[in-house]
């Protein structure tokens, strides 16, 4: 035993080491373009950001290559997890612009993540694409953050509407991750629309809070079980809100949930189980219209690659990457501000999200999908264009 | 506020404090017995949620048999942590051991995210554990009421161990002092072994119930589980296992009701438990049922 005791811990720390080297060492020969890939691949938001690497790097595999004045470069993906936290958000795009050096960036999954980056890639000038942060803050006053997909203040009038003409509601109660801008943001746009569309200032009953990582929610849906609203609006993290729905129906709350894109992950199913059927929300792309041209081709290579349907930031992330090297192909340079240049002349680009075009704060004008939960997987309902 | 409301926001208070209080058990039992703060209790805890986890899915166990051999694999895994990570420091200053479990805790969770993935996963809830039972206008879940049952069943059994069986002797003797217990004879390294076994059952067993409520698995579950739990041990006067139990009511009492009657504050759950952990320091630092004693380092 006397020598287990000693071994014991070498080996374990021997493990450590094994593992803290398989960490990826990047090699800078001349004909490769670094892309920093900025997302959540560990903690709260890890499956938003393991779908969207997903994309892009499928995207990767399809197209890995660019050709730039005359010379084929290679394209070579920087993955940095800022562990779905704002502090770590910050050192980890720090570390892709100072050590790593890359030309572009793509994401990250989070607003509040991206919105930690956006100082980081303004000051050394290298642009960001983020793919599904949609609140507006991302790229407002920020010349150097991009988007390809269309952002809250749209979603929120998206939701509002449905909450109103379909779900025929006239009071709505807000439950808002108070820690996360996305939730905050589009809560209030919702609330907005939602105000000026019944007339009534007092239509939302009450607005409560929770905090990323919480579990327990029964005393804040109690106090809603006693207002008894027509709808709920919950935009939030995936796994937080599911665990809301799945106490609200214990609780014996029957009003219909609504929320945003942050719900399609399979972790929202697989976590709220048969509790979280009904719930509706809006995102940025649904298999059921993607009939033709770049749409097509992803759904295609998607299919045949993992046999399954692409969730809508799956896509993000395939139109993130293409739109990055159709940058660095027209921006014909290595330069990182004459790349951003060429980002931000961005018209009628085919993604497989839709076309996309970005206006004078790098967003780009796109329809909404708004999706159910039932029989246990994400069902289209309808577009809604803007 | 109606009472029907209260009502509610009791068994909810009712049902979070308890499962705090399961979880708090483990952790001042060992601090207990040993001395030691065992940061790595939260850790543990996650582990037994995962082990329950697989067992169920892949290793196609039905859920009884797999909640029990996840139980026993787990303690057997403090057991081995005990061995690896604190024994060979037991003569150390107390601050180098828990440094030692600091270090452990993090090994355990990034060691879990590579081989767990960073992904959460929903956990197999059988029927039995969520079904809505509804008791005049309270609605409850059954998880909710097996959990304060357990948690008395096992303060008692522990209590019992503690109190009237030959281990739970040499446990209290150890607790006194470990160098007269081996003068006595006593296999200090055994009472250890077995104290850590315990306690990281307990962890495992909290763990899956956790889980049963609140059905989502991550590696960095234990964390918040965990330093909640250890404030509820140090309101309640950590070592002291009844103590653990109060603590852990309290702190699911005061979280509730916050929320119940300051909702604004909602942001600000976390931190409230802070501060009382805070304010017991300063006021009472043996907690509402330690006893004052002087601390040999």
């Amino acid at each position: 035993m006397k020598i287990a005791g000693k071994t014991l811990p070498i080996l374990l720390v021997a493990a450590v080491a094994l593992v803290a080297g398989c960490a990826k060492t990047s090699q800078s020969s001349g004909d490769v373009i670094k892309i920093g890939v900025f997302e959540p691949m560990t903690g709260a938001n890890a499956a938003g950001g393991a779908m969207e690497v997903e994309g892009i790097k499928l995207a990767n595999e399809m197209y890995p290559t660019v050709t730039v004045g005359g010379k084929e470069y290679k394209i070579e993906l920087v993955i940095a997890d800022n562990k779905s936290d704002k502090v770590e958000a910050a050192t980890a795009a720090q570390r892709l612009v100072d050590k790593e050096k890359v030309s572009a960036i793509l994401g990250s999954w989070g607003s509040s993540l991206s919105m930690a980056a956006g100082p980081i890639v303004l000051d050394a000038k290298v642009p960001a694409i983020g793919l599904s942060c949609t609140n507006p803050l991302v790229t407002l006053g920020n010349d150097y953050y991009f988007r390809v997909c269309f952002i809250d203040p749209f979603q929120g009038t998206v939701m509002a509407n449905y909450a109103y003409n379909v779900a025929g509601a006239r009071t709505a109660v807000i439950v808002q991750e108070v820690s996360n801008d996305y939730s905050v943001g589009l809560a209030k746009f919702f609330t907005d629309n939602f105000k000026k569309l019944t007339g009534n200032d007092a239509c939302i009953l009450s607005v409560l809070n929770y905090n990323t990582n919480d579990q327990d929610f029964t005393a804040q849906l109690t106090t809603i079980k006693s207002l008894n609203p027509d709808v709920i609006f919950a935009p939030g993290n995936y796994t937080e809100s599911a665990l809301v729905m799945k106490q609200a129906r214990e609780l014996g709350i029957n009003a219909p949930f609504l929320g945003g894109d942050t719900w399609e992950t399979p972790e929202f199913i697989d976590v709220g189980k048969k509790l979280v059927e009904g719930a509706t929300f809006s995102t940025f792309f649904a298999v059921e219209g993607a009939t033709s041209g770049m749409s097509k081709t992803f759904v295609d290579a998607y299919k045949a690659k993992y046999s399954k349907e692409p969730a809508a930031v799956i896509a993000l992330g395939f139109d993130g990457y293409l739109l990055a090297i159709d940058a660095i192909k027209r921006a014909d340079s290595l330069d990182t501000v004459k790349i951003r240049d060429a980002l931000a002349a961005t018209k009628g680009f085919e993604g497989a999200a839709g076309s996309i075009t970005l206006d004078a704060n790098g967003d780009a004008n796109k329809s909404a999908f708004i999706k159910t939960v039932k029989d246990g997987k994400f069902t289209y309902l309808t577009v809604v264009n803007p | 506020m109606t009472i029907a409301l209260f009502l509610q926001h009791l068994t909810n208070a009712l049902s979070l404090g308890s499962l705090y209080a399961l979880i708090a058990i483990g952790y001042t039992m060992v601090y207990g017995i040993l001395r030691l703060i065992n940061f790595a209790h939260g850790d543990i805890f996650m582990l037994g949620a995962y082990l329950a986890f697989y067992l169920v899915t892949l290793a196609l166990l039905p859920w009884w048999v797999a909640f029990l051999v996840a139980i026993a694999l787990t303690a057997m895994l403090g057991i081995g942590l005990e061995r690896v990570a604190y024994r060979p420091l037991r003569d150390s200053p107390r601050i180098s051991i828990m440094i030692s479990a600091i270090g452990a805790s993090f090994l355990i969770e990034n060691l879990a995210t590579v081989l767990f993935g960073g992904r959460p996963k929903g956990f197999v809830v059988p029927d039995i554990f969520s079904q809505v039972l509804h008791l005049g206008s309270v609605s409850v879940v059954s998880i909710s009421v097996m959990i304060p049952i357990f948690t008395f069943a096992i303060l008692a059994l522990l209590l019992w161990i503690v109190h009237s069986t030959k281990v739970g002797m040499a446990m209290r003797a150890v607790s006194t002092d470990i160098d007269a217990a081996r003068l006595q004879a006593i296999d200090v390294n055994r009472v250890v072994s077995f104290t850590f076994g315990l306690g990281s059952l307990l962890a495992a067993f909290g763990g899956i119930l956790w889980s049963l409520k609140y059905p989502q698995l991550n590696p960095t579950m234990g964390i918040m589980p965990g330093l909640k739990c250890f404030i509820a041990a140090v309101l309640g006067g950590i070592g002291n296992i009844g103590g653990a139990v109060l603590g852990g009511f309290l702190l699911g009492f005061i979280e509730i009701m916050i929320i119940a009657f300051l909702p604004n504050l909602t942001g600000y759950r976390d931190a409230f438990a802070f501060v009382a952990l805070i304010l017991v320091l300063l006021l009472k630092p043996s907690g509402l049922l330690g006893k004052n004693q002087v601390e040999k380092v």
